[in-house]
């Protein structure tokens, strides 16, 4: 799982997460799996229901996983997945 | 280094945190910004036990809404992992704002009430930081009636009274709600408060109130700024009277009251719904000193004209003698009297939106003024 940089601190610095996974495995999954050794960093990507902040976007294989499966979109062992938030604001 | 009474005035902005420090509250320094790119819709300044505690809610628009809080005037910020305050998985609901940080009374260190979008209230009894939902008002029969102001569906106000038995919270839109026994069961106290917009002008709940306040002096007595209304109660909120005569508008957001002083309370009014402007772009702060049948207008050191409205949350009063009052505009502006509003002097200008302010004394710590400015963001 690739981070921007802005959430780099909250990875304990590191910009690249890895998962232990021998097959295939969701999106879900591995934000779970985020979630257990970095809460922090999972809150900003997922509010308490689970559901993917709005103008966090997350691409598997350089899509977005809303116009994929959405968090049970899988993800291949070796696969990167991108984390890159929205251009919004103002 | 200042080191004994020194005064503290946070200043939460659309785009971070400042935080300005004054030996006299005439001449300020400010640091930060705090949390760039991040609003800044609350903020608590907790002096109890011996410290300065500075909570804020914070909130990106990409990695959502949180809690941090500080120790030392803002040089490091801290959250618990798992948040502050995080719905419970049975409400199916999510934060989206923390609207109000109130520390409560200094009999009952350690409590913080929170009040938050979607509407709900919560307590913490940890110093703020980790909060309970009080179910009470979440699973309150009304809540399916409840609406959304423009600025989002919340509880912004809450006031315990000194035993902590009574507690009113407001909520844009639904009104004051009011609990006799701590918090665990809520009934609405809107009788005499005008719902203008509704078929039924005087309903049973459902009001726009914009703020509530008590009296420190006066036991059972509020004030409450409501969308177009000024209101008086002096009955624990069983009814309430206007107290908007003697006013240029009765609409606003702002509504405070003194940290001591009986029937003392100051309002920032705005000619209208339709007009959210200073009267005639004439931004003045009134006062009243004999619980709202007189006001008296407050403009020396405002600037001539000014068209920024004043947000419910972007005024405060600090507890010094006499009291501090401050306040800040949507333009960025702030502004603060050491005489209880019989002059202003500017803090700060060109800030972006000012969402909320908040002051205390500080008396034996170092100034947030002498440090450099923090670079925290919300994600770190």
């Amino acid at each position: 799982m690739v981070l921007p940089s802005v959430l780099v601190p909250l990875a304990d610095g590191k910009s690249l997460l890895t998962a232990p996974a021998d097959a295939s495995v969701t999106v879900q999954w591995l934000l779970d799996f985020v979630a257990g050794n970095y809460p922090a960093l999972s809150r900003r990507l997922r509010d308490e229901t689970g559901a993917v902040r709005r103008f966090v976007n997350i691409y598997v294989g350089g899509q977005e996983i809303r116009r994929l499966h959405g968090l049970a979109t899988e993800v291949a062992p070796g696969q990167e997945i991108l984390i890159i938030q929205s251009v919004a604001g103002g | 280094m200042a080191t004994a009474d020194s005064y503290l005035l946070a200043i939460g902005t659309k785009k971070g945190l400042w935080l300005a420090t004054s030996p006299d509250r005439r001449n300020w320094s400010l640091s930060g910004p705090h949390f760039l790119m991040s609003e800044i819709p609350s903020i608590g300044i907790d002096t109890r036990d011996g410290r300065t505690r500075i909570l804020v809610g914070v909130r990106s628009e990409h990695w959502g809404p949180t809690v941090f809080h500080s120790d030392d005037l803002g040089d490091t910020w801290n959250e618990p992992e798992n948040g502050a305050i995080r719905f419970p998985a049975d409400t199916d609901a999510a934060l989206e704002r923390v609207w109000q940080i109130y520390p409560d009374a200094a009999s009952r260190p350690g409590v913080v009430w929170a009040g938050c979008e979607p509407i709900s209230v919560w307590k913490s009894t940890d110093g703020g930081e980790h909060f309970e939902l009080n179910r009470g008002l979440w699973d309150h029969p009304h809540r399916g009636e409840w609406g959304a102001g423009y600025g989002g569906a919340a509880a912004h106000s809450i006031v315990v009274n000194p035993d902590g038995a009574n507690v009113h919270v407001a909520m844009s839109t639904g009104g004051v709600y009011r609990s006799l026994d701590g918090g665990t069961s809520w009934e609405p106290r809107n009788k005499g408060i005008s719902a203008y917009f509704n078929p039924d002008p005087y309903p049973e709940f459902g009001q726009c109130v914009h703020k509530i306040a008590a009296d420190a002096a006066v036991d059972g007595r509020l004030y409450a700024q409501n969308h177009h209304g000024v209101y008086r109660s002096d009955d624990n909120a069983e009814s309430w009277e206007s107290i908007a005569e003697g006013l240029p508008a009765d609409f606003g957001f702002v509504m405070l009251t003194h940290p001591r002083r009986a029937g003392t309370a100051w309002v920032i009014p705005l000619k209208a719904d339709g007009e959210r402007i200073p009267p005639g772009g004439k931004l003045a702060v009134h006062r009243t000193e004999d619980a709202g049948a007189s006001w008296t207008r407050l403009d020396e050191g405002l600037p001539a004209a000014e068209f920024n409205s004043v947000l419910r949350d972007a005024a405060c009063v600090d507890t010094a003698d006499p009291s501090g009052v401050y306040f800040g505009t949507r333009g960025g502006s702030v502004y603060a009297s050491a005489d209880e509003g019989d002059h202003f002097n500017e803090v700060a200008s060109h800030l972006p939106d000012v969402l909320c302010v908040r002051a205390a004394v500080v008396t034996g710590a170092p100034a947030a003024g002498e440090q450099q400015a923090a670079a925290a963001t919300v994600p770190a």
